[in-house]
């Protein structure tokens, strides 16, 4: 049997998702068998390959590049999964949706900076208006909740799905889980 | 009709319940240890049917009825979950977290919040409504609670608490729809509220993390409802 | 008050009236009003007072007459009805009473507005002097009660409105003989009657108009509820923003006291009722009846679950009769003529007529009264009027924000409770808004969504949730930024919001929604789909500003 190609992206999110998947320790080789990780910040690839069979992604949407990246992850994968709360409610991340963008970056670029206060016009990409869940930018196939979700429920679905069925979720985890 | 006194018999979910007669459909249910979701509702206090997530089929009656706020008849024939019922119950959920902003990673009620418990329970993995992201306050103007309009979901737990137990009639509403958000006396800061006895009963009612208790940090906040059936009990039926 | 001395009353008052051999009857109410109808009414005087006139020529304000389009109008004792009248038309039209009629006035009354008409409601209405309780009882005013009270029990009066086969006007349609007897045989310590006056429908002024024009009507068919159901105390809920109906209420209650027709021991029989005005602090929701009730109560105005129903335990957990102004309005002539009398009227489930305010693209805009069962296409083409600008007709929006948009295949389907339901739109309180090709039915749509969303009390989840997402997706297809699966999710909530919120307010907020997806989905598909307003509504601000 062929591995399964994985992939892992991380958008706007604190990690502690793929710190997570990390935590599945031991249980990493014996997936090693079966998937190979085509992308991810965990690896080396530059570039988000073609033909990826499932897609992790953390974290919410929130700049341009997050919506560039989501929109090629999705065309790349055939099944995408929202992992952890940021990329399934956008979380902490649209904590700052009630308030205007100026208003963000004058309270981190300039209210709150001791040097080179300004809002950086480049390396930094442009924040979108709101933070949003994945799930309102692409279609998304599962939803893994949970902040982070626990490595026991992140190995359960994905040898759910890489046997070929559907995780049953709701009871293993929660938002804020 | 049988006459007043006499018990009820009837049928929840296929089940044959016998019920005193002005009792409710979820009073029979939960004797009956048969699930019935709801928010506004909590026992010792009155029912206002607000929150719409214990709404049941009733043979005959071409309406969902709230089960909180139904009394049980002679020969009822409830169905308390169907597909139907269970794909409104979970909407109703996520238009609750769609309208306020509930970020429970970082509530005080984490891991004790009945909406986030809710959610769970109904199988609501993800929130298909775009959310309002409204800009709303925080009141920390009293010594010992809080009081965060973000996580309220106006179950008015907080209001009937205080009115029918406590009876200081703090709390109350103003605004109207989605305008709509819980005051303290004239919409004045809690802290400078002179009808709040500190008595902390609408805070152990509140069903998620809109009202905690101070130095409380994320998922520290257990409320502690033990005075109310206590209460009720001392005071005897209240009619 | 004896039969006798009511009959006195009544021959007085018809003797005075007979000594002016003519007359000038000016509307008052709140239409003409609005466009100086009182400058009319006080130049009409002056003239004939300096003509010496006073006793030959009365001129008194009344009621509405119906055609509030063409107001201020005017008509003399000749049977002319005069439109569009100024205060310097006085002079022409006291010439006009003996001498040739000021023919740039004269409005034709021979028209399908005017004759398609069948009035009992409107009965008096812009013929009586609205505050003079003397030209009520000359047209035959509380000679009903005192039939009731005299001469009938409490069941025959009872029995008699179940034979009429009225039904609630509010808009439910609620059998309302089947509704008093509930109050009837509810037993408590003290019971009441309710009018609801709150009228808050968009574009209905038909309540408003007969409380104006006719108030007596209204207390009459509430103490004859009052003595049916065994009631002693009485409410109006009347909305603030009714001031001259509010005035004129006052003055009935007033009036009727002194007569000794409500009050304490009213006609020496032993029947007590008295009469209160609360006033709607402007809360739509306030309309519905447990709302209503929590508002008298002085409490927040927000509805409860039914059952228990306010018949049963209503006003201070009391059994309790709510009946629209149109319901109690009809009440008197049903006593007076029989049951059976009105029960010929209209069709087979709704009997008698109904009041409807006609308003939109329409030629003639106004109040009329017409018997159950008549057409659409007769209401919009014939006594309508047809619509105005040679533009075509498209829909006719029913029941304001609970009701729906009928379109013109549905224009030969007569207007009665059940067929309208079947169509998706309800009667309603009798807002009747014609539109044209103009209209977007998205926008209308959205325009009534935005009405149930501000107006919706807070209380049950559905509605206060439900209507601000259904409104946001209106919004984004009307603005063009709609995706193709927002149409699915509009569906979506207008499923749960009908069938989970609490009151009548919530449940039937999607019908707006629900009968344009049903008549008008190529119009939602357009917005969508192709990004364009089929009737050039939406988005044409924009297009404006960008060619400017």
């Amino acid at each position: 049997m062929s591995r399964k190609r994985l992939a892992t992206v991380w958008l706007d999110g604190c990690s502690g998702c793929h710190m997570s998947f990390l935590d599945m320790d031991e249980r990493l080789i014996e997936l090693a068998e079966k998937v190979e990780l085509v992308f991810s910040p965990l690896v080396d690839a530059k570039e988000f390959p073609p033909d990826v069979d499932i897609t992790l992604v953390e974290g919410a949407v929130s700049s341009e590049e997050d919506l560039h990246k989501i929109r090629l992850v999705r065309r790349r994968t055939k099944l995408l999964v929202s992992l952890g709360d940021c990329a399934v409610t956008a979380n902490v991340p649209a904590m700052r949706n009630p308030f205007p963008v100026q208003a963000i970056y004058d309270r981190a670029y300039r209210e709150n900076a001791t040097l080179m206060q300004g809002t950086p016009h480049e390396v930094i990409p442009r924040l979108l208006p709101y933070a949003r869940p994945v799930h309102e930018v692409v279609h998304v196939d599962v939803y893994l909740p949970g902040c982070p979700p626990s490595a026991d429920v992140i190995h359960y679905a994905l040898t759910e799905l890489l046997e070929g069925r559907e995780p049953e979720l709701s009871a293993r985890t929660r938002f804020g889980a | 009709m049988s006459a007043t006194g006499a018990v009820r018999t009837l049928k929840i979910d296929g089940r044959d319940c016998s019920a005193r007669p002005q009792a409710t459909i979820l009073e029979v249910a939960r004797e009956n240890k048969i699930f019935i979701p709801r928010l506004c509702q909590l026992e010792g206090l009155s029912t206002v049917g607000a929150c719409r997530l214990c709404l049941v089929e009733v043979k005959g009656s071409n309406k969902l009825l709230p089960a909180c706020t139904t009394t049980v008849d002679e020969g009822m024939e409830i169905t308390t979950s169907s597909e139907e019922l269970a794909s409104y119950r979970r909407m109703i959920v996520e238009l609750l977290f769609t309208e306020g902003n509930h970020i429970c990673s970082v509530c005080v009620s984490n891991g004790h919040c009945e909406l986030q418990t809710m959610a769970q329970r109904l199988g609501v993995t993800h929130i298909h409504l775009p959310y309002r992201y409204p800009k709303k306050q925080v009141d920390a103007s009293h010594e010992r609670f809080v009081l965060d309009h973000n996580r309220c979901v106006l179950c008015t737990r907080c209001v009937r608490v205080c009115d029918e137990i406590e009876g200081a009639h703090t709390w109350d509403l103003m605004g109207r729809g989605i305008d709509s958000k819980v005051i303290t006396d004239l919409n004045q800061p809690w802290g400078s509220s002179e009808s709040c006895t500190s008595c902390g009963k609408c805070v152990q009612v509140c069903p998620t993390g809109a009202l905690f208790e101070k130095g409380r940090s994320v998922a520290e906040m257990e409320k502690r409802r033990q005075f109310l059936p206590y209460l009720t009990l001392m005071r005897g039926e209240r009619t | 008050m004896t039969p006798e001395e009511l009959e006195d009353i009544a021959q007085r008052e018809r003797e005075t009236q007979r000594e002016f051999p003519q007359r000038v009857n000016v509307c008052v109410a709140a239409g003409c009003l609005s466009c100086q109808s009182d400058a009319v009414k006080e130049a009409l005087v002056k003239e004939a007072a300096s003509r010496g006139l006073g006793d030959q020529c009365q001129v008194k304000g009344v009621g509405c007459m119906g055609l509030c389009s063409e107001g201020p109008l005017v008509s003399i004792s000749t049977g002319h009805l005069y439109q569009h009248v100024s205060a310097r038309d006085a002079g022409a039209i006291l010439d006009s009473l003996q001498g040739s009629l000021v023919e740039q006035l004269l409005c034709p009354t021979d028209t399908p507005f005017f004759q398609r008409q069948k009035k009992i409601v409107l009965e008096n209405s812009g013929t009586i002097d609205p505050e003079r309780i003397e030209e009520y009882i000359a047209c035959q005013g509380y000679h009903a009660l005192v039939k009731a009270l005299t001469e009938m029990t409490p069941q025959q009066v009872i029995a008699e409105i179940t034979t009429s086969g009225l039904r609630g006007r509010g808009g439910a349609g609620y059998p309302t003989g089947l509704k008093w007897s509930t109050v009837a045989k509810a037993v408590g310590t003290q019971k009441f009657v309710i009018c609801n006056a709150d009228e808050g429908d968009p574009g209905a002024f038909m309540d408003r108009s007969v409380l104006e024009s006719d108030p007596h009507r209204v207390l009459e068919g509430m103490l004859i509820a009052a003595y049916a159901v065994g009631a002693s105390q009485g409410y109006i809920y009347v909305r603030a923003e009714y001031p001259l109906a509010i005035a004129r209420l006052k003055t009935a209650i007033r009036q009727a006291e002194r007569l000794g027709l409500l009050g304490a021991n009213i006609c020496g029989t032993g029947f007590n009722l008295h009469i209160e005005l609360r006033l709607g602090a402007g809360a739509f929701v306030c309309g519905e009846e447990t709302a209503l009730i929590a508002s008298i109560e002085g409490r927040r105005g927000t509805p409860r679950p039914r059952p228990p129903y306010p018949a049963m335990e209503g006003l201070v957990g009391q059994p309790t009769l709510i009946n629209n102004v149109e319901t109690y309005a009809n009440v008197p002539p049903i006593l007076r003529n029989g049951g059976a009398w009105y029960a010929q009227i209209g069709t087979e489930q709704s009997k008698g007529t109904k009041v409807f305010a006609l308003a939109g693209r329409v030629r003639n805009t106004g109040l009329v009264e017409v018997p159950m069962g008549i057409s659409l296409r007769e209401m919009v083409f014939e006594i309508g009027g047809g619509i105005p600008d040679g533009k075509e007709f498209k829909a006719v929006q029913t029941g304001g924000p609970s009701g729906g948009c009928l379109p013109r295949e549905t224009l030969d389907m007569p207007v009665e409770y059940e067929s309208l339901a079947r169509a998706g739109s309800i009667m309603g309180s009798g807002g009747m808004i014609v539109m044209d090709e103009t209209s977007c039915m998205v926008d209308v749509a959205k325009y009534f969504m935005d009405f149930c969303m501000t107006e919706s009390c807070g209380k049950c989840i559905p509605c206060r949730v439900g209507t601000y997402q259904m409104h946001r997706i209106l919004s984004a297809i009307t603005d063009m930024s709609a995706a193709a699966q927002d149409l699915k999710l509009l569906e979506e909530l207008c499923d749960l919001v009908k069938h989970t919120s609490l009151c009548g307010l919530g449940q039937s907020a999607p019908n707006p929604v629900l009968s344009t997806l049903k008549y008008f989905l190529e119009e939602y598909q357009a917005h969508v789909h192709e990004h364009k307003c089929p009737a050039g509504a939406c988005g044409v601000k924009m297009l404006e500003k960008v060619d400017a």
